[in-house]
């Protein structure tokens, strides 16, 4: 997750346009890909060189065109479109984020590189619906990343004489009261709107359930968003609010992993991709940090996914390349290698990984039970509604206001485009 | 007549940006805020849809609250501390041109970069308020930064700071225009210099006052980056402008529809503000001819 810096510049995406535009030659060769994507943290580079090697192995020539930022990246994405220039491949969240592409008729189908790698069989439902739209695939999901897991400081959790893992909201707040107590901040947080909304996502699921987090973000269903359940959901979020320390607003997310590496922080609420923060500071899943994928036996979870879109070209041979390119990212082996730099899992489900910390084998085996996955709010929003949520979350987070007025707000923040 | 068909060569490429550039983006921007443009531009007219979802949008409309407020605020902090620097350089003859150069030095940097700094001197945990409580002041506290009602005051500091060297040298050359027998005269009157300044001669800088308000005025309306350095509009929405609304709403949430609009309003707001000094300024042109 690139989400580390999001300065959201124009003159950055307009640079970065230009600065792709300079590089894109016209294919020479048939299989010559220039491939869009925002991994640029070290990790994330890592993992973006095997798919590079495996589509250079398959006879393919990855042209890299790395754009820091996922906003920014996307941005540079839809106005090469717009212009008539797009890159081979793109990079997307499993998200509405493409579907005014598809609408338009920009993008190349992949039906038939879904049917012949089985994604039907091998790829959890939720992230398919979000890559499908009208029943064609439209973009080929390489990652799986579990959005809202709980992890915890091993050292901090000792500190405050915490014996046990909490097992539902109300052994959290015990918890968060007791590192409180020992002189700890009790969560660490980032306080960037979209970090607000990995919290609020993580009490929808554990505290409203399944059905109810369907109802608000599927349905975008009123009654649901003004039920005693749901401002019960939007309480229980307010109440984290008193548990973080005064240096929270505008941390980034791995300042806030580093207060629990240094043992300064007891909780943080926030996805996977956390490890990574871990392993550098060379602390071991299990040892020196647990992880809680929610709340009680039977929590929903998160999921999302990041995807390459494929824009269509005049060229004839693009299509063949992309459907190369296609094939060889979602391929059996190129999955167990690129998850493991990558730090998330991998998309299919007939892959195991190799030697797994405690953490990734409980995800995997998480994976398996396709009745707790719960889709990312963006598969069902379009990036509009889902900016209006996370203004709502962040302003009620940072500012103590009636939950009835924020019901209100979400009610107003979820209903229809123009 | 060939001297004059040089010169309007010379002119061309100007026109052209300034046509295409400037005008052409404006009437396609006005376009766009009347469809129901989202990722893509879209030809399908909604009216005056878009503007109406701006102004029953909350963020939108705390967004110009904010501006109004920074602005006020913004505006007096620089032309009261720019006034104050650009006497003191004045009085300061020896050391005038080392001078200038240090209050004028902030305003030649980015403020991606300067904010970032400011970002961290404000910061409860890391900054002033932690260096206070390390001295041994436990009570000590400076956390406008995090706190919703004053974080704008935040941003007003750090911006003033960057600007009011620039309206210092403005000044400064307003101030060099200043007749010497003036001063003279006052000497010889005996009036106190502090006097001669506030009764005297700032009163005759009004054009330069007023070439600094107008730079000052597009300044607080392009408000942008300051705010994305600092605070990244929050804590929660609490500092969010309209720039930011706009630029988020252009790429993240593909909205250019609404995006469009917001940006039409905020081009209409700096007209009308700028059309009375342009009024001013035609009709003191008009009365010299």
């Amino acid at each position: 997750m690139a989400r580390l810096f999001k300065p959201r510049m124009l003159a950055l995406a307009v640079l970065a346009a230009l600065a792709s535009r300079a590089h894109a030659e016209p294919a020479a060769a048939p299989a010559r890909a220039e491939v869009l994507h925002w991994w640029t943290s070290g990790g994330e580079s890592a993992a973006a060189r095997t798919l590079a090697d495996a589509f250079r192995a398959a006879g393919g020539t990855w042209i890299d065109t790395a754009v820091a930022g996922s906003e920014q990246a996307r941005a540079v994405a839809v106005s090469r479109v717009a212009g008539g220039n797009p890159p081979t491949a793109a990079l997307f969240n499993a998200s509405r984020q493409f579907r005014d592409l598809v609408d338009q008729g920009q993008l190349t189908a992949l039906d038939d590189v879904a049917r012949q790698g089985g994604w039907d069989r091998v790829m959890p439902p939720a992230i398919l619906d979000a890559v499908r739209v009208n029943g064609h695939v439209y973009a080929a999901p390489v990652d799986i990343h579990m959005t809202a897991w709980i992890w915890y400081s091993k050292a901090a959790f000792k500190k405050a004489g915490i014996a046990a893992e909490p097992r539902s909201v109300e052994e959290l707040f015990q918890a968060l009261d007791r590192l409180r107590a020992a002189g700890l901040i009790p969560l660490a947080h980032g306080g960037q709107p979209w970090q607000d909304s990995i919290v609020f996502r993580a009490v929808l699921a554990s505290v409203g359930g399944r059905d109810l987090y369907l109802r608000v973000f599927r349905d975008r269903d009123p009654r649901a968003i003004e039920s005693p359940e749901f401002r019960q959901v939007l309480l229980t979020f307010r109440r984290l609010h008193g548990y973080v320390d005064a240096g929270s607003p505008g941390r980034h997310w791995n300042d806030a992993t580093g207060l629990l590496v240094a043992g300064r922080a007891g909780v943080q609420i926030m996805g996977d991709w956390v490890r990574a923060e871990f392993s550098a500071a060379r602390q071991r899943a299990g040892v020196d940090y647990g992880c809680l994928p929610g709340l009680g036996e039977h929590a929903p979870y998160v999921i999302q996914a990041d995807a390459f879109v494929f824009p269509k070209n005049r060229d004839a041979a693009t299509a063949r390349t992309q459907a190369l390119l296609a094939t060889t990212v979602t391929s059996p082996a190129v999955q167990v290698s690129f998850s493991s730099r990558k730090g998330s899992l991998p998309v299919r489900s007939d892959v195991e990984l190799p030697s797994p910390d405690p953490c990734v084998a409980l995800a995997a085996a998480l994976m398996r039970d396709r009745a707790r996955q719960l889709p990312n709010d963006e598969m069902f929003l379009t990036p509009d509604q889902a900016g209006a949520m996370a203004d709502v979350l962040t302003a009620y987070w940072n500012r103590d206001m009636p939950v009835e007025t924020v019901q209100k707000k979400v009610v107003a923040a979820l209903r229809d485009d123009l | 007549m060939r001297a004059t068909w040089a010169a309007r060569a010379a002119l061309v490429p100007v026109a052209l940006t300034a046509l295409l550039g400037y005008l052409g983006s404006t009437l396609w921007t006005a376009q766009m805020s009347v469809t129901a443009s989202r990722t893509l531009p879209s030809d399908h007219f909604v009216g005056m849809a878009q503007y109406v979802r701006l102004f029953s949008n909350e963020r939108w409309l705390l967004s110009l609250d904010n501006l109004l407020l920074y602005g006020v605020l913004f505006i007096s902090a620089c032309l009261l501390a720019g006034s104050v620097l650009a006497i003191l350089v004045d009085r300061e003859i020896a050391a005038r041109g080392w001078l200038r150069q240090i209050f004028l030095y902030p305003y030649a940097m980015s403020f991606i970069a300067t904010g970032a700094v400011w970002q961290w001197i404000l910061n409860p945990t890391d900054g002033i308020q932690a260096v206070g409580r390390a001295l041994g002041f436990s009570a000590f506290r400076f956390d406008w930064i995090v706190d919703p009602d004053r974080v704008l005051l935040t941003i007003v500091i750090a911006t003033a700071w960057q600007a009011s060297g620039f309206v210092m040298a403005i000044l400064l050359a307003g101030l060099s225009g200043v007749d010497p027998d003036l001063w003279r005269a006052a000497r010889i009157d005996g009036i106190p210099t502090w006097r001669v300044y506030t009764s005297i001669v700032l009163p005759q800088l009004g054009y330069a006052f007023a070439t600094a308000l107008v730079l000052l005025l597009t300044g607080v309306v392009k408000l942008y980056d300051a705010v994305v350095a600092m605070t990244q509009g929050g804590p929660g929405t609490a500092s969010e402008v309209p720039t930011k609304f706009i630029m988020d709403h252009l790429y993240g949430r593909a909205n250019l529809g609404l995006a469009s609009a917001g940006a039409i309003v905020l081009l209409v707001t700096v007209l009308a503000l700028l059309a009375p000094f342009l009024y001013a300024r035609t009709r003191a042109a008009a009365s010299i001819a």
